[in-house]
């Protein structure tokens, strides 16, 4: 067990902040795939037919081809991808993109792929009705979709959006392929110095049940509030 | 773009793909096992028997699959009386390695695809059934279990999509796969855009053919 | 620069970490992961020959100089990115590999070996002790026939995108069953584990990896060097041009060169190779 203390010879400080490192980056990469999502949903459920299919490509290609090979494509494609456009606007140098923010990029592009799917699903599966009586009230589009239709729909969604967290969660420990060090990378380079895979997968194994564990209290929590009636 | 690299690549991927079906294949079935057993179980009256099946689905659903590859065979390859038993000739191989752990994994979520499926037939059917005479044992057989397998199509179908993208995974433990040998060429060539963009559209065309061909089942064998 | 163009980088700017960008100021990517050229310690600093070599050369080039940490197998994209300016992770000099960058003089021979365990049957291999492969003689002929029919049906294992693996998969020893590793540690612990019957390294990097596990490793067969396995380890850097860049990557290679040259007339890397290897390796 002193194995995972803190202090030099321990790994548990380096595990404690691998943990949270996976914690930052299943977030940041939930919010960018939120971002994607504001872009990508409305394309979705344009009624414009090239629309829709910039739309159905981003969800379907996204979520066919492995999300290892998405992250290899980033990493290794993205800084150079990167510095093409920047070249175009005269800047020269090198880029150098933290990995943090490569890694939950790649993961925030794969989340909102999934999470483009759910609020889709949610908005359609409101009835007809809501939007019609929406707008004979009269207020202006933006507060019809602000306070009628997004509460329905966030309710809708919630149940399937903490499937996309438990996803996304998970997704993180494939970023340890381009070094970050969250929990997959730390149990990786202490496995190896220590010469003791077993102990320190398991122990990673370990630590995701407890976030997965942790995250459904809380979202367990989010849906009551959600779920009173209106 | 070079063209001519994605040409001289696109045998040498689609070799691999063979390697990616195998896995696939291999994991789907065994898995396939594996969640009948644990649905059962799940369905039991038994606590015990309900929380232990419980848990394994847990343990599966709830930790990265990358974690238990690299359990099952970066961490059971260091105990070393297991090394002198027999299972070491399965557990010496990498692809038997990954077949496990993809199969245990696959098996936790088709369990859960199943039990739900067997807890939401409308109690209609049965009661139908049972109005009719038919003995416990038929109506398990004849209606219980093929509304079920309708039932879990779409979400299978799903499942097996999410299949075929975990195998990309054996590439972490040394299999060329697709992804393996895409990574190996791009080491050589360092083009990692064509190469991977190829590499990518061979599983979104497998990806389209699972789908297309779980459509089809559904069509095929919807009662109403 | 109108408005757009200044708003766009400055998105681009605040969002990332610009790297370094002139004059004195060298960095140098090494892999960290291959003891005794370039490993961590227990604190995760970057040490070993290459580590205090590339300090020893800077000292000499009167440059400031920042060691990089970078996986191996995207050690040349990381080059070609500019993440660094200069790569010394016991990266030989091949034909190869001087198709997309170039090197400096060779500063240290790095000649590779067989490894298995201790009690395997190919132990007692009858070769000469060293072969070059460079200009075949028949000892080196016979040596790799010796070899070919040791290996046959074996596994052999090996980290990916090294020269180990080329010749590996050259066909010089026959058809053999190659697994690659993304590290060498990962080679060591399959070996060690049985997964793999026999694997194929730098020599010093299996003797380094007994010494420190205790684990009974040992060398079979002859050394290598020469032919796939290239002509010694140096400085790879990207091709000059005519940009500035490219200018400057010019440079380097001449300030690189004349750096080597001082230390091997000051017997510095002579010194350090006995440090690291036990035995005088350098070029």
């Amino acid at each position: 067990m002193d194995l995972l203390s803190f202090g030099k010879t321990g790994w548990g400080d380096e595990l404690l902040y691998a943990t949270l490192m996976t914690i930052a980056v299943s977030i940041t990469s939930m919010l960018i795939g939120f971002l994607f999502c504001l872009i990508f949903t409305p394309l979705k459920l344009s009624n414009n037919k090239f629309l829709k299919f910039i739309g159905n490509s981003y969800t379907t290609v996204i979520r066919g081809v492995p999300e290892l090979l998405v992250i290899y494509l980033f990493f290794f494609g993205g800084s150079g991808a990167l510095m093409y456009v920047a070249s175009i606007f005269g800047y020269f140098e090198y880029i150098e993109i933290n990995a943090f923010i490569t890694g939950s990029v790649a993961i925030g592009i794969i989340s909102g792929a999934y999470s483009t799917e759910v609020f889709r699903g949610a908005i359609q599966s409101i009835d007809k009705g809501q939007f019609e009586a929406a707008k004979v009230l009269g207020v202006s589009k933006f507060a019809q979709f602000y306070k009628i239709i997004f509460p329905q729909m966030l309710r809708l969604a919630i149940p399937n959006l903490s499937n996309v967290w438990q996803i996304t969660l998970k997704d993180t420990s494939l970023i340890s392929v381009t070094g970050l060090v969250e929990i997959m990378r730390q149990s990786y380079i202490a496995a190896g110095s220590t010469r003791d895979p077993l102990f320190f997968y398991c122990f990673a194994a370990v630590l995701y049940l407890m976030l997965t564990f942790l995250s459904m209290k809380l979202i367990n929590r989010l849906e009551v509030k959600y779920s009173r009636g209106f | 773009m070079d063209f001519d690299l994605m040409i001289t690549s696109l045998p040498k991927l689609l070799n691999a793909a063979v390697i990616t079906l195998k896995l696939l294949s291999a994991s789907l079935i065994i898995g396939l096992f594996i969640g009948f057993l644990f649905a059962v179980l799940r369905l039991s009256k038994n606590p015990f028997i309900n929380k232990f099946a419980y848990g394994y689905s847990y343990l599966f659903r709830g930790t990265p699959l990358l974690v238990q590859i690299f359990i099952i065979y970066y961490g059971l390859g260091q105990i070393e009386w297991l090394r002198s038993t027999f299972l070491w000739v399965i557990l010496k191989e990498p692809y038997w390695c990954a077949i496990i752990a993809f199969a245990l994994n696959t098996g936790a979520y088709t369990s859960e695809i199943l039990r739900s499926a067997f807890q939401t037939i409308k109690p209609g059917i049965i009661e139908a059934g049972k109005s009719l005479g038919i003995s416990n044992k038929i109506i398990l057989y004849k209606i219980q279990i093929p509304v079920a397998i309708r039932q879990s199509l779409p979400a299978y179908g799903n499942e097996i999509i999410l299949m075929m993208k975990g195998t990309s995974l054996a590439s972490t433990v040394t299999l060329m796969d697709i992804t393996g040998v895409a990574k190996h060429i791009v080491s050589t060539t360092y083009k990692p855009l064509e190469v991977f963009f190829l590499a990518g559209g061979i599983y979104l065309f497998m990806t389209f053919i699972i789908h297309n061909l779980i459509k089809y089942l559904e069509k095929k064998y919807s009662f109403q | 620069m109108n408005i757009f163009k200044k708003t766009i980088l400055t998105i681009l700017a605040s969002l990332f970490l610009i790297g370094n960008v002139y004059a004195d100021k060298i960095k140098i990517g090494t892999e960290g992961a291959y003891p005794p050229w370039n490993s961590k310690d227990a604190s995760g600093a970057l040490i070993g020959f290459e580590v205090e070599l590339a300090n020893e050369l800077c000292a000499i080039m009167n440059h400031e100089c920042t060691i990089v940490e970078q996986d191996w197998d995207g050690m040349i994209p990381a080059l070609l990115m500019r993440k660094f300016d200069v790569i010394m992770a016991g990266m030989s000099i091949t034909a190869e590999r001087q198709k997309t960058i170039t090197f400096s003089q060779g500063y240290a021979d790095e000649v590779a070996a067989l490894a298995v365990m201790k009690g395997s049957s190919l132990e007692g291999m009858s070769t000469p002790a060293g072969i070059s492969l460079s200009k075949p003689n028949s000892d080196a002929k016979k040596a790799l026939k010796t070899i070919k029919a040791a290996l046959t049906g074996k596994t052999v294992c090996t980290q990916t995108g090294t020269i180990h693996q080329n010749f590996l998969e050259s066909g010089d020893v026959g058809k053999v069953n190659v697994r690659t590793y993304k590290t060498q540690d990962e080679v060591n612990l399959d070996l060690v584990a049985g997964r793999c019957d026999v694997a194929l390294a730098a020599a010093v990097a299996f003797t380094d990896y007994a010494e420190k596990s205790g684990k009974p490793v040992v060398l079979v067969g002859p050394t290598f060097s020469g032919g796939a396995f290239g002509n010694g380890v140096g400085v790879g850097m990207r091709q000059g041009g005519e940009n500035t860049i490219g200018k400057r990557d010019a440079q380097l290679l001449k300030d690189f060169n004349k750096a080597i040259n001082k230390a091997r007339k000051q017997g510095i890397i002579s010194k350090l190779a006995i440090k690291h290897f036990g035995f005088d390796a350098s070029m």
